[in-house]
């Protein structure tokens, strides 16, 4: 299919098109909004044979997904920041009852002070949260994460909801050439809903979200530990088969020039991309430096990341939030990742961008500085005024 | 027409069965059982979390023989309203074949409080459900705190009767009143006691062809500190007393019910608040000389409210 430009809401609203899921639920919020905008027109149009309800808040717009799910209906819903933080109760249900809802997250700040623009604090709030994270660094994996995410969440080893996260105004509100597939290709890709249990099999009838005492509670949170674990492999040759339908190959974590490197900055969402071009600038002085790019948060991929990391003299981890009174979240993770490796590059974290701050290229360009003279903090603060 | 011949209903197949652990004299299985007997349809139930909830479903044991969902406290009415965007969208697709009914059951805090946003949201956006208060007047699961369905002058954990204070303070938010100022197509007030009354209601809730709601009074011997075996015998009590009047709104008409009619009618005497206190030991504490003012404001209230029906209902 031809390039197109669209920005980032718009292509979510382009693959859900395609898509033509069962039921959409959802409640505006700044910067999905467009997401929604668009289709609801494309349910005004008769585009899509989607049951849209615009819920009446965030709350409600994640139980109707559940109650959606629940009756054996292929379900999404988008949100951000503040809405993402209300649905929070009702996250860890839509995972233990083993709902495959697919949720775009446009990343925003959380309140307060109140603040509109790009960071992770609300994704990584929800970490804990059961939900698979897949993270785009333009308006293109934005929808190619989107297609691969019905795949992933209804996949019968899976069946665990997921977030595609998008950076929010930088993703959800850029103008960009991308390539959609066309619209029996990706219907063929995503294929049809196979649900397990539908509330609405009325001869077969099943009680959902029963109580759970002391007896059962932990063997069902370790069932979707379980789940979770299988999701790998799953998102892998999901990949795959994307990769022989596009020749967009898509791994879990994405090196950039880190073959021969030295030191390595790693971040997800766009900042991936900013982290390219200054690797480019770097090696083009003769600077042995590479980046790394982390598509998947949620499970996290440890092992890969060793691999990845190990023999590394020095790697910075970018975190666009922040667990005031520790780190940014990504970074103990990562650190954790490293452990066990024999040769453990030198680590270091670097909060930034909070609220929308923009992050230029000459400040990652610091961060390298930072990593081959050896100096800086663990943990940093990059741009923040004193 | 609903069928309420009681030789009929009672040949129908259980939906909602033995094994459940509610206490003894509990008003809501007696409830759910008359409003699940309405209709011959098949039913999928969604239940908010509370007494009920937690109670009949105790895993791995179920109390349901139909499909029944939980999923929170504040979002029984959203998750019923996913259930039913998944039945039109499927239905359309030629997915599902059968004619299914939806109903909701919360208990007053989920409905008067914690998720009356939710209730609001589903029926202005016109869901074909029909949503139960099941209101024993206070959060009885936690252990009988006040919630804003609690009657004035009721002593609870949150707002106990003690020197200074006379039990609750503040009269219950008329919550069928503002249901109704939705402007649904069905909206009641309903009592176990009559029967016959409740399965009407629940059975033209079940027809409404949109959303409906019926508030029905659910007597709790624990909270409300009455002898187990006089659930039926309290529930009568707040009819005749006036102070849970039995009527209905349906598109747009008001019409009092049962003995609510006979009283307006001047069939049956509307008994004294008085009545209804000493039947209660979380009002025990009114009889002193001290509340009496209280017991006086009370009973202004229930004929304040009384008045205001009977002009609704043109009587």
């Amino acid at each position: 299919m031809a390039i197109i430009a669209m920005n980032g809401d718009q292509a979510i609203a382009l693959s859900w098109r395609q898509i033509d899921p069962d039921v959409v639920a959802a409640y505006p919020i700044t910067p999905q909004t467009i997401i929604v905008e668009q289709f609801s027109e494309f349910v005004a149009d008769g585009l899509v044979n989607t049951e849209f309800v615009c819920a009446e808040s965030e709350h409600s717009a994640l139980s109707i997904c559940i109650g959606s799910a629940a009756s054996g209906a292929r379900t999404a819903t988008a949100t951000a920041s503040a809405g993402l933080a209300f649905m929070w109760e009702v996250l860890y249900v839509a995972s233990a009852m083993r709902l495959p809802i697919v949720m775009a997250v446009a990343n925003r700040a959380l309140s307060g002070p109140i603040n509109i623009h790009c960071d992770h604090s609300d994704s990584m709030g929800a970490r804990d949260s059961g939900w698979i994270q897949l993270y785009g660094e333009n308006v293109q994996e934005a929808y190619d994460n989107s297609l691969m995410a019905f795949r992933i969440a209804e996949h019968p080893e899976v069946r665990l909801p997921i977030m595609t996260c998008l950076d929010g105004f930088i993703v959800t509100h850029s103008l960009e050439r991308f390539e959609p597939l066309p619209d029996d290709v990706v219907k063929q890709f995503v294929g049809e809903f196979k649900y397990r249990r539908s509330l609405l099999d009325v001869s077969k009838p099943v009680s959902m979200g029963p109580f759970d005492g002391t007896d059962y509670y932990y063997e069902h949170k370790y069932a979707q530990v379980e789940a979770m674990r299988r999701t790998i492999p799953v998102i892998n040759s999901v990949a795959k088969d994307f990769a022989k339908l596009t020749g967009r190959e898509y791994q879990l974590i994405e090196p950039y020039k880190l073959e021969d490197a030295d030191y390595a900055v790693m971040a997800m969402g766009s900042t991936a991309g900013t982290l390219k071009e200054t690797v480019d600038e770097l090696r083009a002085e003769g600077k042995k430096v590479g980046s790394i790019k982390l598509r998947l948060f949620r499970p996290f991929p440890s092992a890969e990341l060793m691999k990845m990391l190990e023999g590394l003299k020095g790697v910075a981890v970018m975190d666009r939030a922040i667990s005031i009174g520790a780190s940014g979240p990504l970074f103990p993770e990562v650190r954790s990742a490293l452990y066990e490796a024999k040769h453990r590059p030198k680590l270091s974290n670097y909060i930034y961008g909070l609220g929308g701050r923009d992050v230029r290229p000459e400040e990652l360009r610091s961060v390298y500085n930072d990593l081959m003279s050896g100096s800086g903090e663990t943990v940093n603060y990059l741009g923040v005024r004193a | 027409m609903t069928v309420t011949n009681l030789k009929l209903i009672s040949e129908r197949e259980d939906r909602f069965v033995e094994g459940h652990r509610l206490c003894a004299g509990c008003a809501e299985p007696i409830i759910a059982r008359q409003v699940l007997m309405a209709t011959e349809k098949p039913i999928v139930v969604s239940n908010a979390t509370g007494c009920f909830e937690v109670s009949t479903s105790n895993y791995p044991f179920t109390s349901w023989n139909v499909p029944w969902i939980h999923s929170a406290f504040e979002n029984a009415a959203a998750t019923i309203s996913g259930v039913e965007a998944a039945y039109n969208a499927l239905k359309r697709k030629g997915k599902i074949k059968e004619d299914i009914r939806f109903v909701t059951f919360g208990g007053d805090g989920a409905t008067y409080d914690i998720g009356f946003q939710a209730i609001s949201g589903a029926i202005e956006r016109g869901h074909h459900f029909l949503y139960i208060c099941l209101n024993n007047e206070a959060y009885m699961n936690t252990g009988i705190q006040r919630s804003g369905a609690t009657s004035m002058g009721a002593s609870t954990t949150t707002c106990p009767a003690g020197t200074c204070v006379p039990g609750k303070r503040e009269f219950p938010k008329d919550l069928t009143k503002i249901i109704i100022a939705h402007d649904l197509p069905y909206a009641a007030q309903a009592s176990p006691h009559n029967f016959k009354d409740l399965i009407e209601k629940a059975g033209k809730g079940f027809e409404a062809n949109g959303p409906a709601f019926i508030n029905v009074i659910a007597p709790c011997p624990r909270g409300w500190r009455f002898d187990s075996a006089k659930t039926i015998e309290i529930s009568k009590l707040a009819v005749e007393t006036c102070l849970w009047p039995l009527y209905e709104f349906e598109n747009g008409k008001w019409q009092l019910t049962g003995d609510s009619r006979r009283i307006a009618e001047g069939g049956k005497k509307q008994l004294p608040i008085t009545d209804w206190l000493k039947s209660q030991g979380r009002f025990s504490h009114l009889t002193k000389e001290k509340w009496a003012g209280v017991v006086v404001e009370i009973q202004k209230n229930v004929d304040k409210k009384w008045g205001e029906l009977l002009k609704l209902c043109k009587q």
